[in-house]
């Protein structure tokens, strides 16, 4: 808190949000190309989810008469409270004054208000298929969520601290230590992803069939910028899961000093840590099929228990120890 | 007499006159909404004033009152637990003083007698304040009945209905059960005290198996009426059917009422901890916690839905107070006050947003007089400042920052992730799976609540009387309005609160937490600001800059036109209101999900010209597990004691007289 009124880490901590921004839509456009290649596809161009962009932002809304204002005003708010919960996480740098503002907790308590007007949304215009996207959405977040929290509690208790900025320090200092719990925690955390941010098996973000659809089918009345908000707050969070799983388990180069060298560095390392990480998933959706929505709970109590099982093995094998 | 005392006796004062006044309703029906309601709001600004002094001063006062029985004078007494419970008092009062007047005049055509409303809502205003301002378990015990009985004319209000008579039966039974265990808690205290009065309580020194049984008896008193799982039961018949600024007042104030009991009697008058209570008060809590937010998410009536989270909220309360045991069981004193205050913070959160939520409930059904949430729908356009503040109240509640309910889990959960300082092995794995338990409890309030929102404001309506809702008057609205401002100025503002909460532990525990506002204002760092840290007022400003200024770069240069047009709907033909999903709908996975919790009956019922019916009851597992057994046992304890009654006078005063001569073989 001491650097609270320094200019230069906030002016940092800005420019690393707006890398956020950025890189989001390029890992999407790398996911598709290398999917496509597995495929035997050429494939888009890796910069094709940027011009998808700018055309939903120079197209005009349309806006159903039964929607209410939180139709209108839900996708700033969406992307707003996305990016901010993206910005508290370290990409390039621990060091910057954002990741005071929300520990860990307040991220998912971010991204959970991101997801209430998300459903909200889909309720909003009256549609059978916003209702069901909606209804299905809160299913997947209300098994996800929990796992995710137990998965980041035994981070947190491993470094003694919620904050992000902390536990990637105290990982980064304890160096190449074989932890069995943040294994589990990986595991865990690997799922909720796979379905916090909608990819198969959970959701299929390709898909145009209606009745399967869970992220999509609450989107289905958008259209314009407000459509691309609401892709481009859903690109953010593909990068912010990301993130938070390259950074926190493998956080080797990442800068701890404010130096052009050190950032130099952490930038080439996170975007090779995500490209590898977005080859891993488009793998990963490639050899997976899409479940059924009642096989997801299994699913999802299979990172729930992961993730317990990641606390209780730190409790019982590494605080005594 | 010091100021804050002279509040509080103002205060009380002037919610027995509102009741007074009350009496001439019947003749006059003005008399209820043009002074009875404006006292009561009156006596809350005032309950409200003699609280804030009381924290900030941070002192105690006691004296005595020149009433109650000769030898046993009544004793009062104000420090600063008992004013934070003023102040939370106090504001809902407030606000329900605001909406009071409306109702009224809108039941003064009616057959109901208004007379009886407000004599009794100033009763019960009356009983609240008196039970925390009590210094002896007598007056306690006194201002405990007035609380339960005048609240039990309350749900019985509207009498005509016989399932409001049953569930008001009901009420009845279990508050007085509940009381009884309260005073025999009491006894035990009384006994080893050698006193009733609450000084000699607090100095008695009990042995583990006395102080253990005065704990059962107290959490099974005050549990009851907290409605934990599983007495919770009769808890979501009884508040829905009360007036809805009485059920704002029951579930928001009176719950915290019992939240109160317990921790002055266990934190305060035991004032010993042991881990075994702590356990049990977090297994408890956890469960309260999960099973009522989860039927919470099975019911279409608006208010019931509201009632069973109210089950959830006190049951995170109870998680709250069971850390802070376990915690103060093993010497960590500073651990322990953070879980207290996270309790206490959760109490007043709350009261504030499940007060909002049921004037919201109340103004839907002033205004389309339906509570059925498959009958609702599109109500946001219909009745804007109402959508607006029940959306609020709705993010509060799932917890979502930069909001009130935020903030309390926030803190519950920086407490229990301190188990690793625990010593021993299995609290330092059972406090864990208690936060698991809270994690997915606040992801269901969430999923409860988008249903809640999603049904009754948004898409469109589902019946012509909703249709045709037209927004609330003016007092209604700035109830609401009211209480939304406070869960904003809580969920953004933590460290000023706790700042001013910090008193009661310190006055309680002795250890306060100096370290959670050590950072001024702006920063909440619970334990150190390496540990954690949570900056509100910087969140709510970066979460409003970044969004005018998204919307301001998108309406430059590029196209800012929005037309109009009917939904899309994937090309299909326009939706109706019929088409949309229906409440029962929305919870339908998690219903499957979680299916074994629930009793469920549901079948499809063919009937002539081959129209299917959909039949689908889903009951509390309650009632058949604890409820039914015990009701059961009771029918049968009492026929066989029909026997003794033969009708013959001489057999009754044979066994009168056998029981006295047993009853002095045992006192001698």
């Amino acid at each position: 808190m001491d650097h609270f009124l320094n200019m230069a880490p906030w002016g940092l901590a800005l420019l690393q949000a707006l890398l956020y921004a950025a890189l989001g839509p390029l890992l999407v456009g790398w996911v598709r190309k290398v999917k496509a290649r597995l495929q035997n596809r050429r494939g888009a161009p890796i910069i094709q989810p940027y011009r998808d962009l700018w055309k939903l932002f120079a197209k005009e809304a349309r806006v159903a008469h039964t929607a209410s204002p939180v139709f209108r005003s839900a996708p700033y708010i969406v992307f707003v409270a996305t990016w901010l919960a993206a910005a508290t996480i370290p990409l390039v740098a621990t060091n910057l004054p954002t990741a005071a503002i929300a520990d860990i907790i307040a991220l998912v308590g971010l991204l959970a208000l991101a997801r209430f007007f998300l459903a909200l949304v889909g309720m909003d215009v009256g549609t059978a298929f916003g209702g069901m996207g909606a209804s299905r959405e809160m299913l997947v977040s209300a098994l996800a969520e929990p796992a995710m929290l137990v998965a980041v509690f035994s981070l947190a208790m491993t470094a003694h601290s919620t904050n992000l900025a902390s536990v990637v320090e105290y990982h980064l200092n304890s160096g190449l230590v074989l932890r069995p719990s943040f294994l589990f925690a990986l595991g865990g955390l690997l799922l909720v992803a796979l379905a916090e941010t909608g990819r198969i098996p959970v959701d299929n973000p390709a898909t145009h069939l209606e009745l399967t659809m869970i992220h999509e089918a609450m989107l289905l009345e958008y259209s314009g910028r407000h459509l691309g908000l609401m892709e481009w707050a859903a690109q953010i969070k593909l990068v912010l899961y990301g993130t938070l799983i390259v950074n926190i388990f493998f956080p080797w180069g990442i800068a701890q000093s404010l130096t052009p060298v050190a950032l130099g560095v952490g930038l080439a390392a996170i975007v090779t840590k995500l490209l590898i990480l977005g080859a891993a998933l488009a793998v990963a959706e490639t050899v997976l099929a899409k479940m059924r929505l009642f096989r997801v709970s299994a699913f999802l109590n299979l990172s729930l228990l992961l993730s317990l099982l990641g606390l209780l093995s730190h409790i019982i094998l590494e605080v005594g120890a | 007499m010091d100021t804050g005392l002279l509040l509080a006796a103002f205060a009380i004062a002037l919610a027995l006159t509102s009741s007074a006044v009350s009496l001439g309703a019947g003749r006059i029906p003005q008399i209820l909404r043009m002074l009875a309601m404006p006292l009561l709001g009156l006596a809350g600004l005032s309950a409200l004033a003699a609280g804030l002094v009381t924290l900030v001063e941070g002192g105690v006062i006691a004296t005595t009152l020149p009433l109650g029985l000769p030898w046993l004078p009544w004793r009062v007494r104000l420090d600063p637990l008992a004013g934070f419970f003023f102040t939370l008092i106090g504001i809902v009062s407030c606000a329900v003083g605001l909406y009071g007047p409306v109702y009224a005049r809108a039941i003064e055509r009616g057959r109901e007698s208004l007379a009886a409303l407000g004599v009794f809502t100033g009763l019960f205003l009356t009983g609240m304040l008196l039970v925390v301002l009590a210094d002896d378990a007598f007056l306690f015990m006194v201002a405990w009945e007035l609380m339960s009985l005048s609240s039990y004319f309350l749900v019985a209000f509207q009498h005509e209905n016989g399932a409001n008579r049953r569930a008001a039966f009901l009420y009845l039974l279990m508050a007085h059960i509940g009381g009884l265990a309260i005073l025999l808690g009491f006894g035990v205290l009384a006994a080893f005290g050698g006193g009733f009065g609450f000084d000699t309580m607090r100095v008695a020194e009990l042995p583990f198996i006395w102080s253990s049984i005065a704990f059962v008896l107290v959490f099974l008193g005050f549990g009851m009426k907290a409605g934990l799982v599983p007495l919770h039961a009769w808890l979501p018949e009884a508040h829905p059917v009360a007036p809805s600024h009485i059920s704002a007042l029951m579930s928001g104030v009176m719950l915290k009422v019992a939240v109160y009991g317990f921790i002055r009697v266990i934190f305060d008058l035991i004032g010993q901890f042991h881990w075994q209570w702590g356990v049990s008060v977090l297994a408890i809590g956890s469960v309260s916690a999960i099973m009522g937010v989860l039927y919470a998410l099975m019911q279409n009536d608006l208010k019931r839905l509201l009632a069973y989270s109210s089950v959830e909220n006190l049951g995170i309360i109870f998680i709250g107070l069971g850390l802070a045991m376990v915690f103060l069981s093993t010497g960590h004193l500073v651990l322990g006050s953070l879980a207290l205050i996270a309790a206490l913070y959760h109490s007043i959160n709350h009261a504030m947003f499940k007060g909002l939520l049921f004037l919201g409930a109340g103004a839907i059904l002033h205004s389309t007089h339906e509570h059925d949430l498959e009958q609702m729908g599109g109500l946001l356009r219909r009745m804007p400042w109402t959508g607006l503040f029940f959306l609020i109240g709705c993010l509060s509640i799932s917890a979502l920052p930069p909001f009130n309910g935020f903030v309390s889990e926030w803190l519950t959960f920086q407490s229990a992730l301190q188990a690793w300082q625990l010593d021993s092995g299995v609290l330092r794995s059972l406090i864990p799976i208690a936060a698991a338990v809270l994690a997915l409890t606040g992801a269901l309030a969430a999923a409860c609540f988008v249903k809640a929102y999603g049904i009754a404001f948004l898409g469109q309506a589902r019946s012509r009387h909703v249709r045709r809702a037209r927004p609330v008057p003016f007092g209604m609205r700035a109830s609401q309005g009211l209480l939304a401002a406070m869960c904003l100025l809580l969920g953004v503002f933590p460290a000023s609160v706790i700042a001013l909460v910090d008193v009661v532990a310190r006055q309680l525990l002795g250890e306060g937490l100096p370290q959670t506002t050590a950072q001024g204002w702006l920063w909440l760092t619970p334990v150190s600001p390496g540990t954690a840290s949570y900056s509100a007022p910087l969140l709510i400003v970066l979460l409003s800059l970044g969004a005018v200024a998204v919307a301001w770069m998108l309406r430059r240069g590029l196209v800012r036109r929005v037309r109009h047009c009917d939904a899309w709907d994937c090309g299909f033909t326009p939706p109706t209101a019929r088409m949309q999903y229906t409440a029962t709908a929305f919870a339908q996975p998690i219903r499957r999900v979680f299916g074994v919790l629930f009793h469920i009956e549901e079948s499809i019922d063919l009937r002539k010209g081959g129209e299917a019916h959909h039949r689908l009851i889903v009951r509390d597992r309650a009632w058949g597990l604890l409820y039914a057994p015990v009701a059961r046992a009771v029918e049968s304890a009492a026929r066989r004691v029909v026997k003794l009654q033969s009708g013959n006078i001489r057999v009754y005063l044979g066994w009168t007289l056998s029981t006295l001569l047993v009853l002095l073989w045992i006192i001698s």
